[in-house]
């Protein structure tokens, strides 16, 4: 589709393909190996469902002994390896390849240990995002980032992608939520990084680990913090006559000093598909729609809604409403988190973007984007998580219609491109993955992405994981590794001096 | 031996270009503040970045501050209390623990050191913070990484990877932090007259309940009156550190007297007593005795800290106390000898972390591994790492260990604890 190019697949390889299953079955005896094409067509995409391709063969280890053997065989005869956790991301980040294993961690699924003296959950990497809550939260604790899809994502699929989700501003990403981790590299060497303390020795690997999507190294375990759950919670649904006046509403609220628990935004055709939706009870005659969340000890929350209400009425809110009950609280929220299925009820397609801008940029983007819009002739509503910038447009088309795709994806890269000129990025929360790897040059010049590419030569020098993300142009390490200067031929012969 | 002192990006990557190609080492400096921590060096020339300095953007209401990399920490973090807010992570002060005096360091210095302080229980480190850098690596190359915006997975993290690298990795010439709201007000809650085990089990306890404490320290008997000017007298003081909203902090307080009423005697301390509580705890206070006498920065699980120095006490004379919970224990040696294998051997057997000798003579520093010493395959990953931005090994050589690596190997027989 859309003229993405992935990496030539190796005609070697595939000629060896009965071979490779068949060692394979030896390594992950049992179930773990499926190679037959309609078994691995659940396999063939991820949450981008537009880009579909079958692996080689897919390989589903239980044992970290096992991954470690997969991947050290598939070194030692150059064949790639395409990690995935539970297929949910939004980017492509575990499309399969042609000529690649497709590992599968979904079976490592136990939680290892519980330790609430501690704080900490030492989970294998399948455990979904919720599952950890759920362990926990009979005691009254839970795992903060908490990414839309937490019910199914895994949580080593969010190591990989450094998921957020509605409570980052006030709690962090996943890369601050997560102490230790236990990886395989491609090599099939073992290496642990940090672990149940709070910060880890020597070079921040797992900061740079979290948020690699696959290429670096495959996650056997996780170590992340818990939290003690807030004793309450309480929300505004706060309506503006301008988006101009709800992006000020926000400054002004973290002007004051309070970070919320959640701050989420809708322009006028996501509060309309919504409310047609599920009927949550929002306004109708506003161009933005505010939800501020606050939690806390009660007489915090009730302190700050005062607060939050004084400096909505200042920024000219013409509704505000505040949650008395939990059940008022959660229909505040309804609308939003059904706004991705409500834009589905009115388009037959979407496609979701995830660029994140300078708050203050907001009016400029989105009138930026209503240009976009009618020069595509495509309809886009908007949510927002207002708190931290991060904008999801969801561009509507069919994809029955010839054509309109490409449209969608042009809209989009158009979109991404604006908010990397206001001083944005390509993505907040989704990843790179394919869908945006070719935009990468937007954001980041030769020497930027070579060095991120060095990276990728101490963790797996011959590109064998996860190869034709995250990075346009794959250069061969030996390539990289040229020094630029060399003696006698710098721009400054002398000694500079300063 | 030449000292560069670059004003601009540009003047930066000519003298690491130059360097890279004449095989020329650099020491890297801010103000030098924390310039005894790790293996003495001795490189060629200096590259002094003091003078790269200034903030470049500072959005209150978007929550980011870019400075270049030499800007004083003390000219960031009063511009930021101008307006209400601060590095949330509290960057500690290494300057009298090392003999020098309270107040240099440079904002470039708090990422290569991934400083923090009492709140990295709640707020995290300098890593957690850092939004976006331009450095230049020793291969003479200028990049960029990350953004100004709070919630950027784009490309890797590489802002992250300079967090703890100590200049060996690159030269920052810009940096981009997240910034919050400094809290309202402040009370502290200690509990007085408690052994380390009681103790520890009281913080986890507090820790443990949604009063959101965001600091818990320990400091022993012998300890405890070397804080604050000696204002919280010489018994045993269990420190648990509430923030946020007057009205909320009030409830908050009462709430945990009610968790702990049976834990020993409280004792509420506010306003600039409870300030200066803590920043004497951030900045190790307790051991900042002008002396070379080795201290130790040991991380570990919480629950774990006071049973290794239990041990350790067994073998040896050491002066200790706890932060963050009892995870971070700083230990002064009351003799010269730093007794590193014994101590390190004691943090394995006691569930595994890690020991920095940030303070040690000279000779000491040359001696014992300063940083902790690793694993096979992650030492080497390690190394591969530094090769990839520094191949020359120009940039701090040997000061987190010998040779080109981050990290010593760990003796084969520790075993793989990593």
């Amino acid at each position: 589709m859309s003229g993405l190019a992935m990496p030539k697949p190796d005609d070697a390889t595939l000629r060896r393909r009965d071979e490779i299953v068949a060692d394979m079955r030896i390594i992950v005896p049992g179930e773990g190996v499926v190679d037959a094409a309609n078994a691995m067509r659940a396999f063939e995409s991820d949450g981008l469902t537009a880009y579909r391709q079958l692996p080689l063969v897919v390989v589903l280890p239980q044992t970290v002994a096992q991954v470690s053997r997969v991947l050290k065989y598939c070194s030692d005869r150059n064949i790639r390896v395409v990690p995935r956790g539970s297929g949910t991301s939004l980017s492509g980040g575990a499309l399969p390849l042609e000529d690649a294993v497709l590992l599968v961690m979904s079976r490592f699924n136990r939680i290892l240990e519980i330790d609430f003296q501690n704080r900490i959950v030492i989970a294998q990497p399948g455990v979904t995002n919720l599952g950890i809550t759920t362990a926990v939260e009979q005691e009254g604790f839970y795992y903060a980032p908490d990414p839309s899809s937490q019910i199914a994502c895994s949580i080593g699929g969010n190591v990989a992608e450094n998921s957020g989700g509605v409570h980052c501003l006030k709690y962090g990403l996943t890369a601050n939520n997560v102490l230790g981790i236990e990886m395989v590299l491609m090599n099939g060497e073992v290496v642990r990084l940090g672990g149940s303390h709070l910060d880890a020795e020597g070079y921040d690997l797992l900061g740079v680990m979290t948020g690699s999507e696959g290429l670096l190294g495959v996650v056997t375990e996780v170590t992340v913090r818990i939290l003690k759950k807030p004793e309450t919670a309480r929300a505004l649904l706060i309506g503006f006559p301008t988006s101009e006046q709800a992006g000020q509403c926000v400054a002004d609220i973290i002007g004051a000093g309070i970070i919320p628990g959640g701050m989420e935004m809708m322009d006028l055709p996501a509060i309309h598909a919504a409310e047609d939706f599920v009927q949550a009870g929002y306004p109708l005659d506003v161009e933005a729609l505010l939800i501020v969340e606050l939690d806390g000890p009660g007489v915090e929350v009730d302190h700050l809604i005062g607060l939050v209400e004084a400096i909505a009425h200042s920024n000219g809110s013409t509704t505000c409403r505040i949650s008395q009950s939990e059940q008022e609280r959660l229909s505040f929220w309804a609308g939003r988190k059904a706004a991705f299925p409500a834009v589905g009820r009115i388009s037959p397609d979407y496609y979701c973007m995830d660029g994140t801008i300078p708050r203050k940029e907001l009016p400029r983007v989105l009138a930026g984007m209503r240009e976009l819009s009618e020069k595509y002739g495509l309809g886009v509503a908007n949510v927002f998580h207002a708190g931290d910038g991060n904008l999801h447009p969801l561009i509507l088309y069919d994809a029955n219609v010839p054509g309109e795709l490409d449209k969608a994806e042009s809209f989009g890269a158009d979109i991404l491109r604006l908010c990397v000129k206001v001083g944005g990025v390509l993505t907040g929360e989704h990843g790179v993955g394919v869908e945006k790897r070719d935009l990468m040059p937007e954001m980041f010049n030769q020497i930027d992405l070579d060095q991120q590419m060095r990276v990728k030569c101490a963790f797996d020098p011959n590109h064998l994981l996860n190869p034709g993300k995250v990075f346009p142009q794959l250069r061969r390490c030996a390539e990289l590794g040229r020094m630029h200067v060399h003696r006698g031929q710098v721009a400054f012969p002398d000694i500079p001096r300063f | 031996m030449t000292t560069f002192t670059p004003s601009t990006a540009a003047e930066t990557l000519s003298t690491i270009a130059w360097a890279a190609a004449e095989d020329s080492p650099l020491e890297i400096l801010g103000h030098g503040s924390k310039r005894g921590i790790g293996r003495p060096q001795q490189s060629e020339h200096t590259l002094d970045l003091s003078k790269l300095s200034g903030v470049t953007l500072y959005e209150p209401a978007e929550l980011v501050l870019s400075a270049k990399a030499g800007t004083p920490l003390a000219e960031i973090e009063s511009l930021l209390a101008e307006n209400g807010q601060q590095l949330a992570f509290e960057p500690m002060d290494y300057g009298p623990l090392l003999g020098g005096e309270p107040g240099p360091g440079t904002i470039g210095g708090v990422l290569a050191a991934n400083l923090s302080g009492p709140r990295r229980l709640k707020a995290g480190a300098a890593r957690d913070h850092i939004l976006g850098i331009a450095a230049v690596s020793g291969r003479g190359g200028a990049f960029k990484s990350g953004g100004r915006v709070v919630k950027n997975v784009t490309g890797y993290d590489l802002s992250k990877l300079m967090a703890n690298s100590w200049g060996t990795l690159a030269v920052f010439t810009d940096v981009t932090f997240k910034v919050l709201p400094a809290a309202e007000t402040e009370v502290t809650l200690a509990i007085r007259g408690l052994l380390d085990h009681h103790a520890v089990a009281a913080m986890a306890l507090a820790l443990g309940s949604s009063a959101e404490v965001s600091s818990a320290a320990h400091l022993p008997e012998r300890v405890a009156a070397r804080v604050a000017g000696g204002s919280l007298g010489s018994d045993a003081a269990t420190l648990l550190r509430i923030e946020g909203f007057g009205p909320s902090v009030a409830y908050r307080i009462a709430a945990l007297k009610d968790l702990l009423k049976n834990a020993g005697p409280l004792q509420e301390i506010s306003g600039s007593v409870s300030y200066s509580v803590w920043r004497d705890v951030r900045d190790c206070a307790p051991f900042a005795d002008g002396s070379e006498r080795p201290v130790w920065r040991v991380s570990m699980a919480p629950s774990q800290g006071h049973q290794m120095v239990l041990a350790l006490r067994m073998q040896a004379a050491v002066d200790a106390f706890y932060d963050w919970q009892g995870g971070l224990i700083w230990l002064r040696m009351q003799q010269d000898d730093p007794e590193a294998g014994l101590l390190r051997g004691l943090i394995k057997k006691y569930g595994g972390g890690h020991a920095t000798l940030v303070r040690a003579t000279p000779s000491h520093r040359a001696a014992i591994p300063v940083f902790e010493p690793q694993a096979p395959q992650l030492a080497a990953l390690s190394a591969r790492l530094k090769a990839e931005f520094d191949p020359k090994n120009i940039l701090n050589p040997g000061r987190m260990a010998p040779g080109a690596g981050s990290a010593t190997l760990a003796p084969a027989t520790e075993g793989g604890a990593q």
